[in-house]
């Protein structure tokens, strides 16, 4: 935003004012408007016109009936938001999302920052080359593929670990079947498929550290930690903060594909997130009014969160995301 | 440089062995996939298969080849694929371009409405009543057109193009070049690297994708691969799936659902090492102008 303001000004002084008749300005600027035209239709009917949509939230849904036309709900309008607090399956989702959200964020946050540590300290450039395109692998598979991996190591009798965990002589674990073996297994899959990928971020951070930092406290006798503690990881705090901030962001969100992958029937007490509910009960139960009020809490929560965790960030003096 | 002392050669190697030990962690699941796709069944029954394939055969693939089914579900899922990486492409191109002219007026508004976007997502069931008053449930375009731009990429893309110095379209504005020239004839030819890089992601994100087929698209035909591949291993335990799907040999289920899978993951792991260089870039842009 700042920079924005000082780029105007810089454009006030070199450009004195001008005035050019909008016929003039259009006859040599309409192009522009019309590579944007496209976009900003897109934009318009798939972003904007759903948001008028929402206020099903409020309403009672009928078939057939104008999004505008259809009467309010009760409660002066609030029913289905009060219903979906009274519903277990709904809570229990609830419950879940922020439950697997939570540990993805706590376990599996620091993770590309210790991988991105570690790699900054091969001593070889050409392993460390080899190193981070395979770690980057689990990124570009798909969450039915990682499911299916899934089932093939951890599957009780035929997946690879259970097979050595019973052939060294111990009992196979219910990595699958059992509701916390499974959620520990979710996150771990999750923490699998991104750490590479979001280690770039760093990465490319601490390729912008001056080398004159590390030099000036290797004279001074640091050793790798202290350099690592000292230099390292403080100029990696801005980028860190940031995208904390825009994972707290997520922490009500969240797609179905990945719960609906790893996840199977025996564990669904635990797998079923707001996203799978909202596709089950709304898509699959046509219970529109009632999955649109729960979509549109999710929404509006995640907002919050973003921006609650953006002012903090600026009130402790670091830089938010805007 | 000075030599380094015992003590930090030790540290090197204590990095290098955890860096082939998260190596190992990230290929073994494939490689375990991979040995199982290759083995015979009778090794696959007693649970004997680690990493090498026991009783090696090729007849999974096989199977997989002459299942018509599936041949249809990967053609079509490439077809999709480049049809939306170029339509993505194309869109994320008008979007960025004319929002780096600072004479653009309304500039400011545009970007407001842009951004807006990114930060309040009106839900799963708004979007989806809207396909449906569009006609667009189980109409191929549903796969296509609701993804086919994405703020996050075209913020990159600008990016890109903000490095791209002005004096080269000032001067080709001089020449007397229209805007839609000065794209095609100068920012595009600059911009592979961003364009590869956001090729890629498009690419993998419909390659990958399943959610939006499975809310949209009833008609088997038009499944995408990942969408078939989960009925497939959704329903695998129930044997009666499988024989409907044409896999009936027993014991070949657990050989040809690796294969299956293996095969699906192919192409992207054959494409994403050559871009490397490019995707890396294109990260760090859209992290930095965050």
């Amino acid at each position: 935003m700042a920079a924005e303001k000082k780029e105007e000004k810089v454009k006030k002084i070199v450009v004195p004012k001008q005035q050019v008749s909008f016929g003039t300005y259009m006859r040599r600027y309409w192009q522009l408007y019309a590579l944007l035209a496209l976009p900003l239709i897109y934009l318009l009917v798939f972003k904007y016109v759903p948001m008028a949509y929402v206020q099903i939230a409020f309403k009672k849904y009928m078939i057939g009936k104008n999004v505008w036309t259809m009467p309010w709900a009760n409660n002066h309008g609030f029913q289905y938001f009060i219903e979906a607090f009274q519903k277990p399956a709904f809570l229990k989702a609830l419950r879940n999302t922020l439950l697997l959200n939570f540990l993805d964020l706590l376990l599996g946050f620091p993770m590309p920052i210790i991988f991105a540590l570690i790699l900054n300290e091969l001593p070889f450039k050409g392993f460390k080359k080899c190193v981070q395109t395979i770690a980057y692998m689990p990124h570009f598979l798909s969450w039915v593929i990682i499911g299916s991996l899934s089932l093939q190591l951890f599957a009780k009798d035929s997946g690879m670990v259970n097979m050595l965990v019973t052939s060294l002589g111990g009992k196979p674990i219910p990595f699958l079947t059992e509701n916390m073996p499974w959620v520990f297994t979710y996150v771990g899959w999750g923490i699998w498929q991104s750490f590479g990928w979001n280690s770039i971020v760093y990465l490319a951070a601490i390729a912008g550290i001056s080398p004159d930092l590390y030099e000036a406290a290797a004279m001074d006798g640091a050793g790798r930690f202290q350099k690592m503690w000292h230099i390292t990881l403080p100029s990696l705090k801005p980028t860190i903060v940031v995208l904390l901030i825009m994972n707290l962001g997520y922490i009500m969100g969240g797609g179905m594909e990945r719960p609906m992958a790893l996840g199977n029937r025996l564990v669904s007490d635990y797998s079923e997130v707001i996203a799978t509910y909202v596709y089950n009960a709304g898509i699959k139960g046509s219970q529109f009014s009632l999955t649109t009020a729960v979509g549109l809490f999710q929404s509006v929560i995640g907002i919050i969160l973003i921006l609650s965790a953006n002012f903090v960030s600026r009130k402790l003096g670091e830089r938010g995301i805007w | 440089m000075k030599v380094k002392s015992r003590q930090a050669v030790v540290g090197d190697w204590i990095f290098v062995i955890v860096c082939v030990i998260v190596s190992l962690l990230c290929v073994l699941p494939m490689v375990n996939l991979l040995a199982k796709s290759l083995s015979g069944s009778y090794a696959l029954v007693r649970n004997e298969v680690y990493l090498l394939p026991k009783g090696l055969n090729f007849d999974a693939y096989v199977q997989v080849f002459q299942n018509s089914k599936y041949v249809w579900s990967f053609v079509w899922t490439v077809i999709l694929t480049v049809i939306c990486t170029f339509v993505s492409l194309t869109m994320t191109t008008l979007c960025a371009y004319p929002l780096i002219f600072e004479k653009l007026k309304g500039r400011n508004v545009i970007n407001v409405f842009i951004t807006i976007t990114m930060f309040f997502n009106a839900g799963t069931i708004p979007n989806y009543l809207l396909m449906r008053s569009l006609g667009l449930l189980d109409n191929p375009l549903v796969l296509i057109i609701p993804s086919c731009l994405s703020v996050y990429n075209m913020i990159i893309m600008r990016s890109f193009f903000y490095g791209i110095p002005d004096s080269l379209r000032e001067s080709a504005e001089i020449d007397g070049a229209s805007f839609f020239q000065i794209l095609i004839k100068i920012y595009v030819p600059l911009s592979k690297p961003v364009l590869a890089t956001l090729a890629l992601f498009y690419a993998v994100g419909r390659w990958n994708g399943y959610g939006d087929a499975l809310m949209y698209i009833k008609e088997e035909k038009l499944y995408p691969l990942q969408l078939y591949l989960f009925n497939i291993i959704n329903s695998m335990n129930k044997m009666e799936v499988a024989t409907n799907e044409g896999f009936t040999t027993p014991g070949l289920g657990a050989a040809m659902k690796a294969a299956v899978v293996m095969f699906s993951t192919v192409p992207i792991l054959c494409i994403y090492p050559w871009l490397q260089r490019f995707f890396i870039q294109g990260v760090t842009l859209g992290a930095v102008k965050e």
